[in-house]
């Protein structure tokens, strides 16, 4: 019996050793108990989101505050963007969303500019001001186009 | 002319009727496992004594091939990330795949080697030496004896055995890409904890309970039934060895395409 013991000890440091490594990856990477449980969510309509993804990050100030829980096409046909934001972070109810671009071929994220109104957004509400992804080939044909480059 | 076209067809039919009834019988073999699980008598101790012998023996190769696959994936990722001049992402590509795909299949492989080749080969054995006939003849199930603790020490075993491959695979990256190729440490974390979501890790955990199951079915199934020969043990292993190995892989294919 005195065999058996030993197995079963060991057994359990192994089982104990595997948990600890799904917890500390679930913890660590799946960020349980993380952003998903304790934050609120706002909404936000986007003429064009430059293919965003769910989990991009949203940013203030270049601090990540937030991720794209949710990415449908309203009644519209515009974008519908559904907005994590951490717990304690307070966005003015005119703060502006930009979709904007990490690097030059980077991923797309949702940069938040702070407005000047005192109340702030909660759980549920939408952001307003919204502006598109910048699209290259857009500013271009605009830049050629515009009448101001006609002479 | 009639005879060829008969003698083809009807080969093809019995190779159909016949897998398909081993199919059967492997699917029934284990269900009845299974339900033995409910059933008394409690088989606690062999279930403890089967994750030793799986689980713990594996524990080593697994450990050992988590590392070298995060290391290759680490170098290998960092020179095709290279040419894109977005070596930051080195973290999200390693820990992704891992995760999702070379984690679960690469430590079942190492399973399939180390744990079913010797489950079907004992079992064999107990057949051949008729072990599982006496224990028959002492009132004894040998489907809750001998198969049941073996299918579940190999579903119980394989999520462990994942995750504790991912986390090796994980820190050997680390050490390559940033240590060694000097990928910024703060990049390689951060790319990691933003791009794997907990979706990315479920569907790893799925992956290792499925293929766990389809193991432990499979090997025991194939020792089972093996022919009560030297040469049938021998069979037996290879055959367990190569369908376990070409199943997790249609498994994981079906299972992924399921999950994306």
């Amino acid at each position: 019996m005195q065999g058996y013991r030993k197995i079963e000890i060991i057994v359990g440091i192994f089982v104990f050793v595997g948990i600890v490594a799904i917890a500390g990856l679930a913890i660590k990477l799946g960020q349980i108990g993380g952003l998903s449980s304790s934050g609120y969510e706002l909404t936000a309509v986007f003429e064009d989101v430059g293919g965003i993804r769910v989990g991009g990050d949203v940013m203030m100030a270049g601090v990540s505050i937030g991720r794209v829980a949710d990415v449908s096409l309203d009644d519209d046909s515009e974008a519908h963007l559904l907005l994590e934001i951490n717990e304690g972070i307070k966005i003015s109810t005119d703060a502006i969303a930009t979709v904007r671009t990490k690097g030059i071929i980077g991923e797309r994220y949702i940069r938040i500019t702070q407005g000047a109104d005192e109340e702030s957004l909660n759980d549920g509400d939408e952001i307003e001001e919204t502006e598109s992804a910048i699209n290259i080939e857009d500013l271009v044909s605009k830049y050629i186009f515009s009448p101001d480059n006609k002479e | 002319m009639r005879r060829l076209l008969t003698h083809i067809f009807g080969a093809i039919g019995r190779s159909t009727l016949s897998s398909l009834q081993r199919t059967g019988d492997a699917t029934m073999l284990s269900l009845r496992a299974l339900c033995c699980f409910f059933m008394p008598p409690w088989q606690g101790s062999h279930i403890v004594r089967q994750l030793y012998a799986l689980g713990v023996g594996s524990l080593i190769i697994i450990a050992i091939t988590g590392a070298f696959t995060g290391m290759v994936l680490a170098l290998q990722g960092y020179y095709m990330l290279a040419k894109f001049g977005s070596e930051s992402l080195l973290g999200s590509a390693i820990a992704l795949s891992i995760i999702r795909e070379l984690g679960p299949v690469l430590a079942a492989f190492m399973l399939i080697g180390r744990a079913g080749s010797s489950i079907t080969a004992e079992i064999g054995i107990m057949r051949v030496t008729e072990q599982l006939d006496a224990l028959q003849m002492m009132a004894v199930n040998p489907v809750g004896r001998i198969i049941m603790p073996r299918i579940l020490a190999t579903v119980i075993a394989l999520p462990l055995l994942v995750a504790i491959f991912d986390v090796v695979g994980l820190a050997a990256g680390y050490v390559i890409g940033v240590d060694l190729l000097g990928v910024n440490a703060g990049a390689f974390i951060g790319e990691m904890v933003t791009k794997v979501a907990m979706e990315d890790l479920n569907i790893g955990w799925i992956k290792a309970a499925g293929f766990g199951l389809l193991i432990g079915a499979i090997c025991t199934w194939y020792g089972y039934r093996a022919e009560a020969t030297t040469e049938g043990v021998a069979r037996a292993t290879t055959q367990a060895v190569v369908l376990s190995c070409v199943s997790v892989l249609v498994l994981d294919y079906i299972l992924t395409s399921f999950f994306l």
